[in-house]
């Protein structure tokens, strides 16, 4: 690999109270596929958004194609022919499939005839897409698509993308990887950023490997193991969450054909829900992100109301009920919005405990707050928990998201719940804070309450759960026992491939 | 009640003429809103025009000159509150509300040397022959330029936001800053224009009450022109042609209002009755359509509206009781309260026109 499409030496960025990036520098071949490996927090992002143009770098310089290359904003980068899939799709809801393609191109082609240039490559690349249809409308797969397309129409020298198989079941993984596969083909490199090890050593040719804004490694991942890279990321030993299996007991929490209209325009309504769930089991629900998680989140924790039978705790109707009436019956919740859902940002650890945690742990009393109470049952949760905060005075935005997860999640698990749901525990959470929560929701489910883990990270689920069901546009599957389930039957679960075809190109 | 005393073609006539600064302003807040950002200032803006503009017509004679100051006066107001909100964060409906205080406040300052003065008279645009159309010929063709400017105004903003790419920016920065940012669009640049742009229009809305429709300079003359632009924007659920069905609409009650005034006409109190069943079945309308389970509770509200409505008009029949002309002032409010409620009670199309980053503050974090 004598030729180098992008070098980067000595990037540095450094924002106020943190480098983000220090002296990073590596290189990439036409037609490589290139890793870039990190935790969250590590500055991959950052990097990135630098060779898009969106950052300006502090120190160090890039080449692109031979040439210095400095981009000041995005367009300079797409004129240079770097094209980027944003992790949070850069997408517009309200506007069509063509609408949203032109906004991400320099100078694109009168709708009519754009909508027949999408069809002709979306076809191409099988990736079948409808010029006219509303991004709002489409799956989390068709959106990636949408934004594959806008890149692909540019026909760019550098692909960069930003965790993309984080919202795709594994059927649509395979094919967006045979689509990678064409373009690497065709003469493409392409940038891959991912946690995910197993992909990374099926796609990669090379990998960078970043820690805390500097690069600590480099590696060919074909020669790998995961664990090795997994603890290059991380700069420690993993120790694998554990518990003794358990009989389970009791049906604590029965969902009945519970229905629940979506509040959002484009949210996904809960269709004819069933499930039961026992004292000391956790049972994981899967699905691709916009399936009908948050809604069933707030179905469980009483933000919207159901029917009063179609939810059932110890056999008593709560579907009626709102949130305190079901925490001082023992369902607690913790959503997946850490800031701003679960947590007040600007609002003190103290009172974000006191928030959920009033009547539970007795912290009011004649209409008043019992401030000492509250403190210490704070203070209980930092401890608990390995919460790495200055105090419980401290607001809750300060916190860094692993920091401020330990906290939402000990704070319902220091209540005693008899039964606990919770949606994306370790969403952006480090690998070692991450490993203690599911160590928590473990001990927690041990100690013979029933647990329900909604998460998109299908291994968390894998790795935790006893049995697991899948949600697919509202419904829910019946639950299978999650020992000896292959990726394969996850995949049929999830809903397969939703009409996505495997590329088809000659390369 | 004599009601023969009203011409019809007239009526129109002046209904176009009553609805013009209304039309001007609310399509400058469409493109506002359609940005993302929320003005509440309007009023402020259109009063400001009304008195920039009339004091550049009087001081040079020319009515022209006299717009062409309305718009600068406005959008230089629209700047005061587009650098608080977009370069200083500031919230923005307590702004835009400041703004419209600073706007009625600063234009009786203005107007104090030019509170007797007439302004030099707009003509009409010469159709000749055309004019003397019956009927069409006053509708259509007897009006002065602004009327004129302000409908191909309509076509002209509908155009750009449908078919040209800075409208599609537009729409984009609207819907999702944070991706717009994410591509390379400058955000606060586009709703910068954007909010420029509006006050440049409520500031000709404001020009065309101190020139042509009055014409003369009172302190607060506008008079709520801003609020009720404000409200067809919603009206209208951010669509331009919408904006000038609910302009006209709008227009017609005021000019109505003062004919029936003139008319000495009185409203027997069935209209409230009425008023009260057309609530009651619209409410039940919408608890049918909005998709949800639909509560006892208003259910049974809506019939009991109903039932008052009818069974009170039965009971005072025959006693007319004065209809206050000011229930009809009312009715812009009214109506748009009526459309928000339905536009939030039901999660169809209606709720998706609404800009999703309306008056929400963007701040670039990379």
């Amino acid at each position: 690999m004598n030729e180098v499409l992008l070098s980067v030496e000595g990037l540095t960025k450094a924002y106020p109270g943190v480098v983000a990036n220090d002296a990073v520098s590596f290189q990439i071949a036409p037609g490589e596929v290139h890793a870039l490996l990190g935790e969250n927090g590590a500055g991959k992002s950052t990097l990135v958004k630098m060779i898009y143009g969106l950052v300006r770098p502090d120190a160090g310089r890039m080449t692109f194609g031979g040439a210095a290359f400095e981009p000041t904003t995005p367009h300079a980068a797409r004129a240079a022919g770097v094209a980027m899939v944003f992790q949070h799709f850069s997408l517009f809801e309200a506007l069509n499939v063509a609408e949203n393609v032109a906004l991400g191109m320099e100078s694109p082609p009168p709708q009519r005839q754009l909508a027949r240039r999408i069809r002709q490559v979306s076809e191409t690349y099988g990736l079948p897409l409808d010029p006219d249809r509303l991004v709002g409308d489409l799956s989390a797969g068709e959106r990636q698509r949408v934004e594959i397309i806008r890149c692909l129409l540019q026909d760019p020298k550098l692909l960069i993308m930003d965790e993309p198989t984080s919202v795709l079941t594994p059927q649509e993984v395979g094919i967006l990887f045979e689509t990678l596969r064409k373009l690497q083909a065709e003469g493409t490199a392409i940038l891959y950023i991912s946690h995910k090890l197993e992909e990374i050593k099926t796609l990669c040719d090379g990998a960078t490997i970043l820690r805390l804004g500097k690069v600590v490694g480099e590696c060919n991942p074909r020669e790998e193991s995961a664990r090795s890279m997994a603890e290059m990321m991380v700069g420690q030993e993993l120790h694998t969450p554990s518990r003794e299996a358990k009989e389970p007991g009791e049906v604590v929490l029965d969902l009945a054909a519970l229905s629940v209209a979506s509040s959002n325009p484009f949210g996904t309504s809960l269709r004819n829900v069933h499930l039961e769930v026992r004292s000391g089991e956790i049972l994981g629900v899967g699905g691709v992100a916009g399936n009908g998680q948050d809604e069933m989140l707030a179905a469980l924790s009483g933000e919207t109301s159901a029917p009063p039978d179609a939810i059932k705790l110890c056999g008593q109707d709560i579907g009626h009920l709102g949130p305190n009436a079901r925490r001082r019956l023992g369902l607690l919740a913790a959503p997946e919005e850490r800031l701003g859902h679960a947590a007040a940002p600007d609002m003190s650890l103290t009172e974000n405990a006191l928030l959920t945690g009033a009547i539970r742990e007795q912290l009011t009393g004649g209409g008043f707050l019992h401030w000492p109470k509250a403190r210490d049952f704070a203070g209980r949760i930092i401890e608990a928990f390995d919460v790495r905060t200055p105090g419980p005075e401290n607001a809750a935005r300060s916190l860094s998201g692993g920091n401020l997860q330990k906290f939402v999640i000990g704070r319902e698990i220091l209540q005693r719940p008899a039964c606990l749901v919770v949606n994306q525990p370790t969403w952006g959470v480090d690998a070692s804070a991450a490993a203690a929560i599911r160590q928590a929701l473990m001990d927690l489910a041990a100690e013979g309450a029933a647990v329900v883990v909604i998460s998109q990270d299908l291994d968390e689920l894998m790795e935790i759960s006893d049995r697991f069901a899948a949600l697919n546009e509202g419904r829910l599957s019946a639950p299978r026992p999650a020992q000896g389930l292959t990726v394969e039957e996850i995949g049929m679960m999830l809903g397969g491939a939703h009409d996505m075809e495997v590329a088809h190109v000659e390369a | 009640m004599d009601l023969s005393a009203i011409n019809p073609a007239v009526l129109i006539a002046s209904l176009m003429v009553a609805a013009t600064p209304i039309l001007l302003a609310a399509l400058g807040e469409l493109v506002v809103e359609k940005s993302g950002v929320l003005n509440l200032g309007v009023e402020g803006m259109m009063i400001t025009g009304a008195v920039c503009g009339y004091a550049v017509a009087v001081s040079t004679g020319s009515p022209a000159l006299g717009f062409v100051g309305a718009a600068l006066g406005g959008a230089l107001m629209s700047m005061v509150f587009g650098i608080l909100t977009q370069y200083f964060m500031s919230n923005q409906v307590a702004t835009g509300l400041a703004l419209t205080l600073f706007g009625l406040g600063l234009s009786a300052l203005i107007g104090q040397g030019y509170l007797q003065l007439r302004p030099p008279p707009v003509g009409e645009v010469n159709f000749g022959p055309l004019a003397d159309i019956p009927a069409l010929g006053t509708i259509f063709f007897q009006h002065d330029a602004m009327v004129y400017l302000s409908l191909a105004l309509v076509g002209a903003v509908w155009a750009f936001l449908k078919f040209s790419r800075w409208g599609l920016i537009l729409r984009a920065v609207g819907e999702s800053h944070d991706a717009a940012h994410a591509l390379g669009y400058k955000v606060i640049h586009v709703r910068l224009m954007a909010i420029a742009f509006g006050g440049a229009c409520a500031g000709l809305g404001g020009a065309y009450l101190s020139l042509i429709r009055v014409p003369q300079w009172t302190e607060g003359m506008t008079a709520g022109a801003g609020w009720i632009a404000l409200a067809i924007v919603v009206f209208a659920s951010w669509k331009p042609v919408w904006i000038l069905v609910g302009a006209y609409l709008f227009g017609g009650i005021t000019v109505l209002q003062l004919n029936l005034q003139a008319a000495g006409a009185m409203f027997p109190l069935a209209a409230i009755g009425w008023i009260l069943v057309g609530l009651g079945l619209i409410d039940a309308l919408v608890q049918h359509f909005s998709g949800k389970n639909p509560s006892i509770l208003r259910i049974v509200f809506d019939i009991c509206l109903v039932a008052l409505g009818i069974f009170g008009t039965w009971w005072v029949h025959g006693t007319l009781v004065p209809f206050k002309i000011e229930y009809l002032s009312m009715s812009p409010y009214l109506i748009t309260i009526l459309v928000l409620v339905i536009m939030s009670s039901g999660r169809g199309r209606a709720a998706l026109s609404a800009p999703a980053a309306l008056g929400k503050p963007f701040h670039a974090s990379s």
